[in-house]
């Protein structure tokens, strides 16, 4: 057959692909894939951890409880400066407290109940937010007593469903959205403008977590489709994927080194994966939790992973051993919300029952 | 309605309700070491189908591996407050670890069959309990003055409801005496469930973006007394309708397009990525305040400040230099530690570099508007033929950018900032590393015994000027510990002080005033802190005398 011959052969080959053959070619490259995979795979995580010292006894507690919402609080984050942080609730308030003092500093109503995203400004001066208006919104914070903070409200993001996750990136320019319209999209906060959408979850997309890197242009983001997926903010594209959970994943965050990043679910685990081996390299779970963890965080080292879970309990794993540190009991609902503070020194929990607690 | 144990089939729509079944369901099962479950004599009549709370406890320990029983009267407690399990002699579902009895739910009732009831099917049920006589179905407080509340919310049509709760009541006298305590409880835990006891936790509340996809997400309600509404009242749950997309051909396609790209990917042996994990874990373990207490407290714990005053001042700390060195990525997130590069770069007259970078950052930070006036001018500044900054790409790079930059989009220089990045981490950062600058601050020992005098006078000095931030790391060390020091730091912070303390000053324009002193030492001066800086070279300053 002549070179051009062949080349309409293979196009009327593809022509006529059907679906059927599509997908089968598709399952068998995923076995391939798993093949390869396993190759890799001459030891688990927690075995070559077993020379690691284990770590003493964990004495955390509650330091400060932060009262206010009238409602299930959903989201938090906190702010560089280490100690303020920003709070949203279901009945649309988000409040902006110095966590350290308990004072609440800002507050404001969002026109929509179900806040379910909120996010801090890296130079402090301003916050995000939205929910079930599909939209995310920045409030700059304004010190005037006499101002209306939501005058000054700019209408960045709009999705097509929920909001579910917003962070701004290293500036107070670009925020990072998740939905619940199955999509990530990258915007301009001066001009509002779409600079970059992530599409691939098949459902909607319940989490996201900027890489740690100076240099860094991704970030992961979770979904209903029980996927984890690595995306190249420059290009949209999806770099690696994992589809290991059972259920919904409710939260994604990288590990400090930007190397891997940890996972909570509704199928009552926690996982963490490794980019670099592009596979799931330790699984934190127990009998006995039965119950979806619905936000994870790490500490400074990534030697703990901090999970909250909706039995009302914040579980510490020791992230290398893979075995649980402790199990703190305090919130009286769904531990909805946990974040680790920028220099570590403590974490932050939201719960259904209305509060904050800060723990270290 | 009539309802029993086996009646309804199980629909679980989340993986927490089958955990929880499993659970339930394992614990009834007498084959399988379930919790005894018991008819007790009681008084004048007999308790039947229960267990004790102690029995659940220790089943939930044994059989799910906890090992402190306040974990498993914990959990417990959720599955009671979940509806799966109830105490027979109370409305607020928790589980104790002692003798009180506790009862199964009827499948029937469970979560999972998504039951949603309407306030009328509440009042037929509060109707139809006030209807009986027995002491043990007498309405509690709360459920009278929701009982009162129905009655005015329903007003016009409390003769219809007052006749299906007559209904009812004959229905149930029909029952077995026994029989009827059982239902008769395990109703009243269900109402316990979706009409709780004012302060405790209302576990039918749902999470609204998983609501759609569960079952029965139309939410077709169905009566728990076969009372059908004419109109069926929507749910007030967000309806959020998102038609799930058909896979089609390009999906796949571009599946495998990934596929095939993630199969060539090359990938780290497990082995490899558990000591990379390890090593980074233990080299940042010191700097976790959450397993090596800070120093000198952890704020939230003390709840002084101090440690964030130490970290907010422009003098490092030992430990924070130290993480300077491991790995480029440290120096740059660290603005002091920024400062303290740029200046050895300056000093080496090669900080064209780092301000290539740093112009490249405040590029990808900028609103879209200003990004292609910000693109002209770093392309001025850096790359232009005759730049005054020129940095140094090979040809490939520069080709590639100069084509960049007629689009001008922030990513104009990614590739650029790539190289160079990766230029000053294989050269001038590990050359700053061990620059006298670097380890001048790095191996910073405490002061010399000999030099005591000295210092205290010094010390008092210091003191006595509040405004004065710690000049040296020596300061902080303690003063218990006299050990000689010949380091470069101490001999270079004395004759720094002693230079400085020669020069007039009023205490207070301490922050404005400059020290006269070698043209080195201004260099180092930082705005508001009235110190020479030690950054600079001890070499250079030698050679300013």
């Amino acid at each position: 057959m002549s070179p051009r011959h062949r080349q309409m052969a293979t196009e009327a080959l593809h022509e006529n692909e059907t679906l059927a053959s599509l997908k089968s070619e598709a399952e068998s490259l995923k076995g391939k894939l798993e093949e390869e995979r396993a190759k890799l795979h001459d030891v688990e995580l927690h075995q070559v951890a077993e020379r690691v010292e284990a770590l003493g006894q964990f004495v955390m507690k509650t330091r400060r409880t932060l009262k206010g919402h009238g409602n299930k609080v959903l989201c938090m984050d906190w702010c560089k400066d280490k100690r303020r942080i920003v709070s949203s609730s279901q009945d649309g308030k988000v409040i902006v407290w110095d966590s350290f003092t308990t004072n609440k500093e800002h507050a404001v109503t969002m026109p929509c109940t179900w806040v379910m995203a909120c996010a801090y400004a890296p130079s402090g001066c301003a916050i995000a937010c939205g929910g079930l208006d599909n939209k995310c919104s920045v409030y700059p914070l304004t010190f005037d007593k006499n101002e209306n903070m939501a005058a000054k409200k700019k209408s960045v993001a709009m999705h097509t469903n929920y909001l579910s996750a917003c962070s701004f990136t290293n500036s107070d320019m670009q925020i990072l959205t998740a939905s619940g319209d199955g999509t990530c999209a990258l915007w301009d906060v001066e001009s509002g403008q779409l600079l970059q959408s992530f599409h691939g979850h098949g459902a909607d997309v319940l989490c996201l977590d900027l890489a740690p890197s100076e240099t860094g242009n991704t970030f992961v983001s979770g979904g209903c489709d029980k996927k984890a997926m690595v995306w190249d903010m420059r290009s949209g594209q999806c770099v690696q994927a994992f589809e290991t959970h059972e259920s919904d994943i409710n939260s994604v965050r990288y590990y400090p080194s930007g190397d891997a990043f940890a996972s909570g679910s509704d199928d009552a685990t926690c996982r963490l994966y490794d980019l670099r081996a592009d596979r799931e390299v330790a699984i934190y779970s127990k009998e006995s939790i039965i119950f979806g963890a619905s936000s994870v965080d790490f500490s400074l080292s990534g030697r703990l992973l901090f999970a909250g879970y909706n039995d009302y309990t914040i579980n510490v794993w020791d992230v290398l051993k893979g075995s649980r540190v402790s199990i703190l009991f305090g919130h009286e609902n769904r531990v909805s919300t946990l974040r680790v503070s920028p220099d570590g020194t403590a974490f932050c929990s939201g719960s259904w029952d209305h509060t904050l607690r800060v723990w270290a | 309605m009539h309802w029993d144990r086996k009646s309804m089939s199980r629909r679980s729509s989340t993986g927490r309700n089958n955990k929880i079944e499993d659970i339930i369901t394992k614990m009834q099962d007498d084959k399988t070491g379930g919790v005894p479950i018991r008819t007790v004599k009681s008084f004048l009549s007999k308790i039947p189908s229960v267990v004790t709370g102690t029995d659940v406890v220790q089943w939930l320990m044994k059989n799910l591996s906890i090992e402190d029983p306040v974990e498993a009267i914990h959990l417990g407690s959720l599955i009671a407050a979940q509806g799966y399990i109830f105490p027979i002699s109370d409305h607020v579902l928790t589980m104790k670890d002692d003798g009180t009895f506790y009862r199964f739910q009827a499948p029937y009732f469970w979560p999972s069959n998504c039951w949603e009831p309407e306030n009328t099917d509440y009042a037929i049920y509060l109707c139809k309990r006030t209807m009986q006589n027995k002491a043990r179905l007498e309405l509690a407080d709360y459920e009278a003055e929701n009982l009162a509340r129905l009655q005015r919310a329903f007003a016009r049509k409390w003769e219809f409801i007052f006749m299906q709760a007559e209904a009812q009541v004959k229905i149930d006298r029909k029952k077995d005496k026994t029989e009827r305590k059982i239902l008769d409880s395990q109703e009243r835990a269900f109402w316990d469930v979706h009409r709780p006891v004012p302060g405790c936790v209302n576990t039918t509340e749902m999470d609204i973006r998983k609501c759609r996809r569960l079952k029965n997400p139309q939410k077709v309600k169905k009566s728990v007394y076969g009372v059908t509404e004419e109109s069926q009242a929507q749910s007030p749950v967000h309806v959020l309708s998102q038609p799930i997309r058909k896979t089609t051909k390009e999906d796949i396609r571009k599946q495998i397009t990934f596929l095939n790209t993630q199969i060539d990917r090359h990938c780290l042996k497990m082995s490899k990525v558990a000591e990379s994990l390890i090593a980074y874990t233990e080299q940042y373990m010191e700097y976790d305040p959450l397993i090596t207490p800070a120093e000198p407290s952890n704020p939230w714990i003390s709840d002084d400040v101090a440690l964030w005053d130490i970290e907010m001042s422009k003098e490092p700390s030992q430990q924070r230099v130290k993480r300077w060195g491991f790995s480029f990525d440290e120096i740059l997130k660290d603005q002091v530690g920024r400062d303290q590069f740029l200046r050895f770069l300056e000093s080496e007259f090669s900080s064209e570099n780092l301000r290539f970078w740093l112009a490249v950052q405040d590029l990808k930070k900028q609103p879209l508007q200003d990004v292609a006036k910000r693109v002209e001018e770093i392309w001025q500044e850096f790359l232009a033929p005759g730049a005054p900054s020129a940095i140094n790409l090979d040809s490939h790079s520069y080709e590639i950018t100069s084509q960049n930059v007629k689009d001008g989009g922030r990513y104009t220089f990614e590739d650029a900032q790539e190289h160079i990045y990766k230029l000053m981490k294989s050269d001038s950062y590990a050359r700053f590393l061990r620059s006298n600058a670097y380890q001048d601050l790095l191996l910073a020992k405490k002061k010399p015994e000999s030099e005591q005098g000295r210092r205290t006078s010094l010390e008092k000095f210091t003191r006595s000027v509040s405004s004065l931030s710690v000049a040296f790391p020596h300061e902080k060390s303690e003063r218990a510990e006299h050990k000689a020091c010949r380091c470069l730091v101490c001999l270079h912070g004395w004759f720094a002080m002693a230079m400085w303390l020669r020069t007039p000053r009023s205490c207070q324009g301490l922050s404005e005033a400059r020290p006269l002193g070698p043209p080195s030492l201004h260099d180092g001066l930082r705005e508001g802190s009235g110190i020479p800086s030690l950054s600079v070279s001890f070499e250079a300053w030698l050679l300013c005398g």
